[in-house]
């Protein structure tokens, strides 16, 4: 039971890589952390994972078979501004509920209240947002959640609520978290295993 | 004491918040249009009698924009022909603006449909705005009909690249991407997502090609290409006149084409201050 | 004439003050339904110096109101926004047109994201800014330098800011303000996407605009950034300072800060106890009677509820708490 991508090439122009052979597994039920600088393209490898991105050379898989392309995937992405992750004209209620109804348990452990529901994402903060964000990708199918540096623009308070909330429910849930982040200290908290993304990336960078 | 506190100085204008300012305007200003419209509607040949006994007075309290050759008040005829224009605009732009959030939607749908409407626009661009209308409307035969469909098929196109680019820009947004991811069909991004942004933008450029359209209709019906000559339009009233200029009537296109002028800035006028209301930027002024 | 010396007294006290927010209030007009308005509150009784020589790190999380500060100081906020109190910078208090005469000059800002460059200008000539005929070859020479410094290859002055990076754009941002002859520089979370290498980096020139006389402010969600280079941390909440506090107080369990909310923020980090306490950040159209951290509060009393608590001095720091001594 695992998500797989295998020898990954990415690339916008053939002689520059950004991705060259990576290859990483994630189990489910498993809290893997992913450690790199910024720019080194840990969001694009994020995007490969998640299915966002499909101009890549290499394979990605879950248990083997293909993730399919239509429908809900299970491999859910989450990103580091919930501001952007959100339509300004939507209200929050709907863009909560846009993959699949979000079942109260979920509402409550993320201290989602019902009162920010008809307001609109501009009225809420950053974390709020996010734990809107959060609770949207951890629908019913989700089985993987990637978290793309998802609590670098909050606040020290707030990080912790959002990560023990979520590994609360994946836990429960045995979801597979791949935590991307270039906070050492963080992933060294919260994750069963850390992978150096400059050890499994073969691109040199300046 | 917020609401009091901005309404402290309250003369006529500078009590009102923006928000209320604009309002005003668009209220006044949909009004006049209105107004005209309505009122034309009301004249028919009967009101505008031939009298060879009152011809080409100057203006005066009973006739304010003067007589024409045939004795027929001005005023009447202006107002009648405004009306026509308006409603021709209405009728033009409604059909770009339709024609636009199909296209817009259409190249919403994937690399080919988008291409093959990025081709349209330059091939419609590619020829002459005016050059075009004429074609169509001979083409078609003339008349309000030929009018119609020659601007409103020619018009779409500036908005419809506008609304193009937006989509482009939108469909790199994050939360594009996760609706897909989160099972949601391409048709459903275009109408749920897309499209709320859109309505703004083309509710605007709507408006905005009115005073377009009238202007076109106007050009080409004074050029001879479009309505016919027994119609009561600007354009003819002001082609007609052309041959009296000389001869000193100078009202016969003084107060038709200041009309029209104003009519142009009008809309003009409404566009602006209705971007002014969708502007999140002054939003809260 | 009595009260003139005190304001001398006063002043004197606040020699190295660069910059004096005093009981600094900003509201902004909104359009609830229709076409009703109503006020805002987004900050209130705010109170903070900036030193020259010192860097001062404004801490809070989204909403806090530490953008919105910056923007008072910059007079670059909305039209619609009611600004109360007093900002004084050198012993002056600004108008509106000081400090658009001001920013750009004494006043830098090293902004967020690469949006504030202009989009159609190369790098190189926004980084150099402005300057007087017959130096431009010292200044150009300078901002290699710079660029040398902070690992900017040589083909990245003529880029245009697209075509930068997250982490380029954001060294690109910082070198503006070290080329700045800037007194008072502004920083705005300068550390979202930096690694390891060039945020120590970043830090270490921002400490180096302080050791030559400038006031830094930086502003930051990052608690640990702040620690690293601060000589004094405002922790903001919900539109108000609830601490001023030296940086030798973060140490052990936080016994030494003095509000709760910066014992919380100090225990949540990843490092320490990563323990997050409940609740949320007041929404700004709540009304809040008492302290704003009174709903989340573990050392609250009645007296907290009832009106805003007044600013204390203790051990060298500022707090606004009823419950400490």
């Amino acid at each position: 039971m695992s998500l797989k991508g295998e020898n990954i090439s990415f690339g916008y122009k053939k002689n520059n890589l950004i991705l060259n052979n990576v290859s990483i597994s994630l189990d489910r039920g498993d809290v893997l952390g992913l450690i790199g600088d910024s720019g080194s393209g840990k969001s694009t490898l994020c995007k490969i994972l998640a299915g966002y991105e499909n101009n890549y050379q290499g394979k990605v898989s879950i248990d083997g078979k293909e993730v399919p392309k239509k429908g809900y995937n299970p491999v859910q992405l989450v990103f580091q501004h919930p501001e952007k992750s959100v339509n300004p004209k939507w209200k929050m209620k709907d863009i909560l509920n846009e993959g699949s109804n979000i079942s109260q348990d979920i509402l409550d452990s993320f201290g989602i209240k019902k009162n920010w529901f008809n307001r609109w994402p501009n009225e809420l903060s950053g974390g709020e947002l996010q734990r809107f964000s959060l609770a949207r990708a951890l629908g019913p199918e989700t089985r993987y959640l990637i978290a793309d540096e998802i609590t670098t623009m909050l606040d020290a308070i707030t990080q912790a609520q959002i990560w023990n909330m979520v590994l609360d429910i994946v836990k429960e849930r045995n979801i597979g978290v791949l935590v991307v982040s270039h906070e050492k200290n963080l992933i060294e908290k919260i994750c069963h295993k850390v992978v150096y993304f400059k050890d499994i990336n073969n691109v040199k960078h300046y | 004491m917020s609401t009091a506190a901005v309404n402290v100085n309250r003369s006529l204008f500078k009590g009102l918040n923006l928000r209320q300012k604009t309002l005003l305007i668009l209220g006044l200003t949909s009004f006049l249009l209105l107004a005209i419209v309505v009122s034309s509607l009301f004249i028919d040949n009967e009101s505008l009698p031939t009298d060879f006994g009152s011809k080409n007075l100057s203006p005066s309290l009973e006739h304010p924009f003067g007589t024409d050759w045939m004795g027929r008040d001005m005023l009447t005829r202006t107002l009648k022909g405004l009306g026509l224009s308006i409603v021709i605009g209405a009728l033009a732009s409604l059909i770009s603006a339709v024609l636009t959030v199909i296209l817009g939607l259409l190249s919403s749908a994937g690399k080919a449909a988008d291409s093959f409407v990025a081709w349209l626009v330059d091939l419609t661009l590619s020829i002459p705005h005016l050059l075009l209308i004429i074609l169509i409307s001979i083409g078609l035969g003339g008349g309000a009909q030929g009018v119609i469909i020659g601007v409103a098929s020619t018009h779409w196109t500036s908005l419809t690249r506008i609304v193009r680019a937006e989509i482009k820009q939108l469909k790199t947004q994050d939360y594009i991407h996760i609706s897909r991811n989160l099972g949601k069909s391409k048709w459903w991004i275009a109408t749920k997502h897309i499209l709320p942004h859109l309505i703004p933008q083309i509710l605007l450029g709507t408006i905005l090609m009115f005073p377009h359209a009238i202007l076109h209709e106007a050009s080409v019906t004074f050029l001879g290409f479009g309505l016919s000559p027994h119609e009561p339009a600007i354009g003819i009233i002001l082609s007609e006149s052309m041959r009296y200029l000389s001869a000193g009537y100078w009202w016969l296109a003084f107060f038709p084409g200041l009309s029209l002028l104003i009519v142009v800035l009008t809309f003009d006028l409404i566009g602006e201050n209705l971007g002014k209301l969708m502007d999140p930027k002054n939003a809260h002024e | 004439m009595g009260n003139k010396t005190e304001i001398n007294a006063k002043g004197k006290e606040k020699a190295e003050a660069l910059l004096n927010v005093e009981d600094l209030s900003l509201s902004f007009i909104q359009y609830t339904s229709g076409l009703r308005q109503t006020e805002l509150k987004v900050i209130s009784n705010l109170s903070i110096q900036a030193n020259r020589g010192e860097i001062l790190a404004v801490v809070g999380s989204s909403g806090s109101g530490k953008s919105l500060l910056t923007h008072a100081i910059l007079g670059i906020l909305p039209s619609n926004a009611k600004l109360d109190g007093k900002i004084e910078y050198d012993g002056q208090v600004l108008t509106q047109k000081d400090k658009e005469d001001l920013r750009g000059k004494e006043i830098a800002l090293v902004p967020q994201s690469v949006t504030y460059l202009d989009p159609l200008m190369k790098v190189s000539n926004q980084v150099i800014g402005a300057v007087e005929k017959g130096k431009e070859d010292l200044m150009k020479k300078l901002q290699r330098e710079i660029f040398q410094q902070y690992n900017l290859k040589p083909e990245v002055e003529r880029m245009y800011p697209h075509e930068l990076s997250g982490g380029m754009a954001r060294r690109v941002l910082v070198s503006t303000a070290v080329m700045s002859p800037a007194k008072l520089i502004i920083v705005d979370e300068p550390t979202p996407g930096l690694d390891e290498k060039t945020l120590n980096e970043t830090l270490s020139y921002l400490k180096d605009m302080a050791n030559k006389g400038s006031a830094v402010m930086l502003i930051t969600h990052d608690i640990e950034a702040a620690l690293k280079i601060s000589d004094k941390i405002a922790v903001f909440y919900a539109g108000t300072v609830l601490e001023v506090a030296n940086v030798e107080d973060f140490k052990n369990d936080g016994e030494n800060l003095r509000h709760p909310y910066t014992q919380a923020l100090w225990n949540a980090l990843p490092q320490n106890k990563f323990q997050a306490i409940e609740g949320h950040q007041p929404m700004q159209d709540e009304v809040v009677d008492g302290c704003v951290f009174y709903e989340r509060c573990y050392k609250k009393n009645e007296l907290c509820s009832k009106g805003i608590p007044q600013i204390k001095k203790i051990n060298g720091g500022v707090v606004r708490c009823n419950n400490v001594s």
